[in-house]
């Protein structure tokens, strides 16, 4: 089966699952009424059609769209963390940088192959310039912090989120011009776990993991949700360059480092003072609360398959 | 038709730019309406329209300085055909009579208003004293729902003496309409007005 015939596969077996999903929500809708818990999946799975939509056409079109795509994911994510960021007048062009040279310069580095540049663009020359951009503004009140803040909006939504489409320029042994499954696989992955969280949540749900942090994950969810996805994650072995057992350990890779990256952005959010990153995705709340795992899980997934994968 | 059509995509634009999203505070009250809010950019005026529902927007209509919008191209078809623009004259050399004299021939048409008692934009938080022209509607016409609104990220997506725009979410909250106080004066009812946007920051 060649890659093509893999892809097809795969977003054939989404489409039956959201469909499940569609069917599964419509029943509770029929049973139990539109009550917020059912209204809000009913949402939740609405927007899983649209996003699996824009992914599969990314996918059609090729590597230059999916790059097009994931700029387009950071460049809303820093919004929206630019947002709830507390900028002052003379943080103006660090964040017109940010917004305007940092993204595009990060997504050519990757479509132009050029990983050196690619990997210490962002945390050595953006992390150095950002702070030189700053101090032209003159205002020296909360400096370190508000420069902070702006770096740990540009590393996340855009240095960590680009290493997923990074994957599609790995040159891996005997894997060949498959990148895109292995962006697929990572995808899947993480959405899949953030998913089966959900469902395991609400459906057997009793102890909270993190209740000042993330109030809705709980400790069966998260058992039962990791479970799940690294069960999923090792039985779609033949898309990867893993054996079973090495796609069971990289599943689980994903799923901790997801874990993390929810919780740990939760925080963020919620030291910014906001219950939602955003509202862009009716029923999940910004690109960013959709992205956070993704922005912890899919650069140590990259550096990890790099280094005992590549040719 | 094509008016509306470029309605449509006006909102649709600055929604991408701007976000605009409403968030009521208090049930949008029904009647005609004034709704006032912060002045902080060039991009406040289709901020608050895009915020507002199609029947509410339907039946608004800004209050702009002339000196801006009517210029001949794509400004002032904004202002004149999308926007409806009620336009006032902001120089005190260009004017003959009273500059609010539109204003209050739209209120007595229906129309309700979108109105910035700045008169000037300012890139701050929060807004300047405010000009008297609120006031003297607000006496003129007891009726009107007096709606505050303020503008929350337009001033840091362009502070003073910045070119580039910086693409922040903006969320437009409207406050609850202000309650009449007969024979209140002048000044104690800007300060009010002031306040019921700053309680919004």
């Amino acid at each position: 089966m060649n890659a093509q015939h893999k892809l097809l596969w795969v977003f054939g077996g989404i489409v039956a699952l959201l469909a499940l999903a569609s069917l599964i929500g419509w029943a509770l809708q029929a049973r139990k009424g539109r009550t917020e818990v059912v209204a809000n999946l009913n949402a939740r799975v609405r927007a899983w059609w649209g996003m699996v939509a824009v992914l599969a056409v990314c996918f059609w079109l090729g590597p230059v769209a999916n790059l097009l795509v994931f700029a387009f994911i950071s460049f809303f994510a820093l919004r929206e963390f630019i947002t709830l960021t507390p900028t002052r007048p003379g943080d103006h062009l660090p964040l017109v940088v940010a917004f305007y040279v940092l993204i595009p310069v990060q997504y050519w580095l990757i479509g132009d192959h050029w990983y050196g540049l690619f990997a210490i663009f962002i945390p050595v020359y953006a992390f150095l310039a950002l702070p030189a951009l700053a101090v032209l503004g003159g205002d020296t009140s909360d400096f370190l912090e508000r420069t902070t803040k702006i770096q740990w909006g540009v590393m996340i939504a855009i240095y960590c989120i680009s290493h997923a489409p990074a994957l599609l320029i790995l040159e891996l042994r005997g894997y060949e011009g498959q990148g895109p499954l292995l962006l697929l696989y990572l995808m899947l992955v993480v959405q899949i776990s953030d998913v089966m969280q959900y469902v395991f949540g609400k459906l057997f749900g009793k102890r909270k993991l993190a209740p000042t942090v993330s109030p809705s994950k709980t400790v069966e969810g998260l058992v039962g949700g990791g479970l799940a996805a690294v069960a999923i994650g090792t039985a779609l072995w033949w898309i990867t360059p893993f054996t079973p057992l090495q796609s069971a350990l990289m599943s689980t890779l994903i799923v901790v480092c997801g874990v993390f990256g929810g919780l740990a952005l939760s925080a963020v959010k919620r030291s910014l003072g906001a219950k939602d990153w955003g509202h862009m995705i009716e029923g999940h709340g910004g690109m960013m609360d959709r992205m956070d795992s993704v922005t912890f899980a899919a650069p140590i997934f990259f550096h990890i398959t790099r280094y005992f994968f590549s040719g | 038709m094509i008016e509306r059509a470029a309605a449509a995509a006006l909102v649709g634009t600055t929604r991408l730019l701007v976000g605009a999203r409403a968030q009521w505070r208090a049930a949008p009250p029904a009647g005609q309406c004034l709704y006032f809010a912060n002045h902080s950019s060039h991009l406040d005026t289709m901020a608050i329209w895009s915020a507002l529902s199609p029947a509410q927007r339907a039946r608004t209509r800004p209050v702009a300085a002339r000196d801006y919008w009517d210029k001949p191209g794509l400004r002032g078809y904004v202002a004149g055909k999308m926007l409806h623009a009620v336009l006032i004259e902001r120089r005190r050399e260009d004017r003959d009579g009273d500059p609010l004299d539109p204003v209050i021939a739209a209120l007595h048409a229906g129309d309700s208003l979108i109105l910035f008692p700045e008169g000037t934009r300012t890139a701050e938080r929060l807004p300047q004293r405010f000009r008297g022209g609120l006031f003297r509607l607000a006496e003129a016409f007891p009726e009107l729902h007096l709606v505050p609104a303020y503008l929350d990220t337009l001033h840091r997506s362009m502070p003073k003496g910045a070119h580039i725009p910086l693409p922040l979410y903006c969320t437009v909250r409207f406050g609850e309409a202000m309650q009449r106080v007969g024979g209140e004066a002048r000044d104690a009812f800007l300060e009010r007005a002031r306040d019921a946007v700053v309680a919004l920051a």
